[in-house]
């Protein structure tokens, strides 16, 4: 993964030189280990400051939404995909946009590093498939494979699926990978059950909402929970209030989130927000044969009626 | 997401079918009326001091 960034750096000054863009969006180290924050670089001198690792995770696609200016966007699978459905969705145009894609090998997951250990960690070195972590008399390494984050763990879209730069060879993609063993072990439970899970999974949610400002789907002008006439939901962490919002929010993203993981990684207190979209989108793939992102000839099922579309539940 | 089976239905019904109408809402009421008071997505009234 290491490598790409050489290649990035490349591309990107080429085309600020060339003025084929107007910016490159990539990453920045960020001020703490593990937090690379997302970056707008504007001239071929500033590239330098790109960089790129395991703690890239934030989707950049988030930041496309109505932009004007020509963008070089570096973008691993999940991007990409996310990508597409901007552009499906009319929130960018193709011709705005050079993509930069970067096979991705996945992310790593801070929380699960820090849970290890209970010092503070002050240094996060990556090689050959190695994370090494330093801290006030600590250094140990870990195997990168075993502190991936959960969604990239069950990838099956590693590889970007438009771009017109490639930062590095495409990786293999991961096969065999049982995706819903976790929502069908939900859907086997009784709905008193089912209201109990919730409950447990919601219980510290603190309604800041860094899941949907994460989110690139999440892009309405007003959110409804930020609409105060009418007020469709209490603004409160009363759990009625705060189940309405996930499952609402959830539903929004049906047939178009791509599992990229962001709601989860920004969750401050941990919180498996994906429960929810992946419920969605086992159904889309089940109901509809859909995967979110994959094309942009083929429109998305919750905007295509199709003869045999499944409705059997209406009677 | 927890809600009971039988409080939640979903019919087609064109505006010349006043009788599937009828049959669908007295059995949307029947079938809500035997699982009697719902419990779940019912929001406490805030207590004030």
């Amino acid at each position: 993964m290491l490598v790409y960034i050489d290649k990035i750096k490349e591309i990107s000054r080429r085309l600020l030189q060339e003025g084929k863009i107007d910016m490159v969006m990539g990453f920045r180290k960020g001020t703490v280990p593990m937090m690379n924050e997302p970056c707008f670089v504007k001239t071929p001198e500033d590239v330098d400051s790109l960089v790129w690792d395991s703690n890239c995770g934030i989707n950049l696609a988030n930041y496309l939404t109505n932009r004007q200016e020509k963008i070089g966007i570096v973008a691993k699978g999940c991007d990409s995909r996310n990508i597409v459905t901007h552009i499906i969705e009319n929130k960018i145009k193709r011709d705005q946009l050079v993509i930069i894609g970067v096979p991705c090998k996945g992310m790593i997951d801070r929380r699960k590093i820090q849970a290890l250990f209970e010092t503070e960690i002050e240094n996060v070195i990556e090689a050959d498939g190695n994370i090494t972590i330093k801290g006030r008399g600590l250094e140990k390494t870990l195997n990168k494979k075993e502190v991936l984050q959960d969604n990239c763990t069950l990838c099956i879209h590693r590889n970007p699926v438009i771009y017109d730069e490639l930062a590095g060879d495409l990786v293999e993609e991961q096969k065999h990978v049982d995706r819903y063993e976790d929502i069908r072990k939900i859907e086997s439970l009784s709905p008193e059950e089912k209201w109990r899970y919730f409950d447990d999974l919601l219980s510290s949610c603190i309604r800041c909402y860094a899941c949907r400002n994460a989110c690139p789907l999440c892009y309405c002008p007003t959110c409804f929970v930020d609409e105060s006439r009418p007020q469709w939901v209490g603004k409160s962490i009363d759990p009625i209030d705060t189940r309405t919002f996930h499952f609402l929010r959830a539903y929004h993203c049906a047939g178009r989130c791509t599992d990229c993981g962001s709601c989860e990684r920004a969750c401050p207190m941990g919180i498996n927000v994906r429960m929810f979209t992946k419920k969605l989108e086992k159904d889309c793939l089940e109901l509809f044969d859909w995967e979110a992102g994959m094309t942009l000839e083929q429109r998305p099922p919750l905007d295509t009626y199709r003869p045999d579309d499944p409705d059997d539940f209406i009677t | 997401m927890g809600i009971q089976p039988g409080r939640l239905h979903f019919s087609w019904i064109s505006s010349a079918e006043s009788t599937k109408f009828v049959d669908v809402v007295n059995e949307v009421t029947a079938s809500v009326k035997a699982l009697g008071p719902n419990k779940n997505f019912l929001k406490t009234e805030a207590k004030v001091a």
